[in-house]
């Protein structure tokens, strides 16, 4: 017999149906346990479908406030929520949309010293990279790898988006594409360049699909592949991308064993 | 001579190096762009001596930040 209430079959009905995944899927995802990094563009929209899916345990990481700048497109803040810690923005919003889920809050900043026992705070079974620099986006990656954690990565900027789903041992880490850093302020950030607010909603919500459909076990990650979007020509691509022998961090001699705390880029066109 | 740069035909002369590749098929940021050849990625060190022929796929995969901000 199921263990779901008769709110939670009525709650997730339309999960339930599907045979991929049923009572037991349900069930899968009310215990499953994914780590947001980065409660914006991206972060917003893939912790409000993790919530309304019934994900159990939910833990959001982000040491900002919401920022009247952030509402174009950051839609689990609200305008009242101006200047409030994002973090706790998000537990509200996550709290009315559904009581099922546990939500573990982080006022932090990912650095080496605490991006392992944040994942490991309550054994995440996958995270989602939804932050805005590569010093972050490398330190999630590298830590992943060394923590045997999977973890969706993505990215946006204007009109374009790409994402890819590192798995351990079953296929290429970020690094193995994007082997180092690009120096500081060589690549824009959404802030310099500008981004179409719906490019998070696409991408941050393809990022809970890899999520639940690794918890569920259903279907095919993108591992191996970058998926690329531009919203211009409305146009997706799947690139396939092996695993780099070389790689510095999940190669066959890593050369790289410990975190790094690579120079977080500064605010220099905030206001 | 017929290549494909990113799912897209493209036209060359002759065969190129990857460095020159990158000017002709406009490579944004060639400094910093992943180059896969044949879907095996070129090392930024191989750019020079490694060479774009006929029939060649191509793919430039580009950083891409963005997110939270």
């Amino acid at each position: 017999m199921s263990k779901l209430t008769n709110e939670q079959l009525e709650r997730y009905s339309r999960h339930i149906i599907l045979k991929q995944v049923g009572g037991k899927g349900q069930e899968k995802l009310l215990g499953g346990k994914v780590l947001v990094i980065g409660t914006g563009g991206l972060g917003a929209p893939a912790a409000m479908y993790l919530a309304a899916a019934g994900v159990g345990t939910i833990g959001l990481v982000d040491f900002d406030v919401v920022d009247l700048s952030n509402l174009q497109r950051q839609i689990i803040h609200q305008t009242a929520d101006v200047g409030k810690p994002k973090i706790q923005s998000g537990k509200e919003t996550i709290a009315a949309m559904n009581p099922d889920v546990d939500v573990h809050t982080y006022n932090e900043l990912v650095t080496s010293a605490n991006i392992r026992d944040i994942i490991r705070d309550q054994d995440y079974d996958f995270i989602i990279d939804g932050t805005d620099n590569f010093p972050a986006k490398f330190l999630i990656n590298d830590a992943c790898v060394f923590e045997k954690k999977p973890f969706v990565h993505a990215g946006i900027i204007r009109f374009q988006g790409q994402l890819m789903t590192y798995v351990p041992g079953e296929g290429p880490c970020y690094r193995c594409v994007f082997p180092t850093m690009p120096p500081k302020d060589a690549v824009p950030t959404c802030r310099q360049a500008g981004v179409l607010g719906v490019m998070g909603g696409v991408i941050g919500t393809l990022q809970a699909t890899e999520a639940l459909k690794y918890i569920l076990g259903i279907g095919d990650l993108l591992t191996g592949y970058l998926l690329t979007f531009d919203a211009l020509k409305m146009n997706f691509r799947k690139v396939k991308i092996p695993r780099n022998p070389s790689c510095a961090v999940c190669g066959d001699h890593p050369t790289i064993t410990e975190l790094i705390d690579y120079e977080q880029p500064t605010c220099d066109l905030k206001k | 001579m017929k290549v494909t740069v990113n799912g897209e035909p493209l036209e060359i002369e002759k065969p190129l190096s990857v460095k020159d590749f990158l000017v002709v098929a406009k490579a944004e940021q060639p400094e910093y762009v992943t180059v896969q050849l044949n879907g095996e990625f070129v090392d930024h060190s191989g750019f020079e001596t490694t060479t774009v022929q006929d029939g060649d796929t191509i793919e430039f995969l580009y950083f891409m930040g963005g997110g939270a901000k």
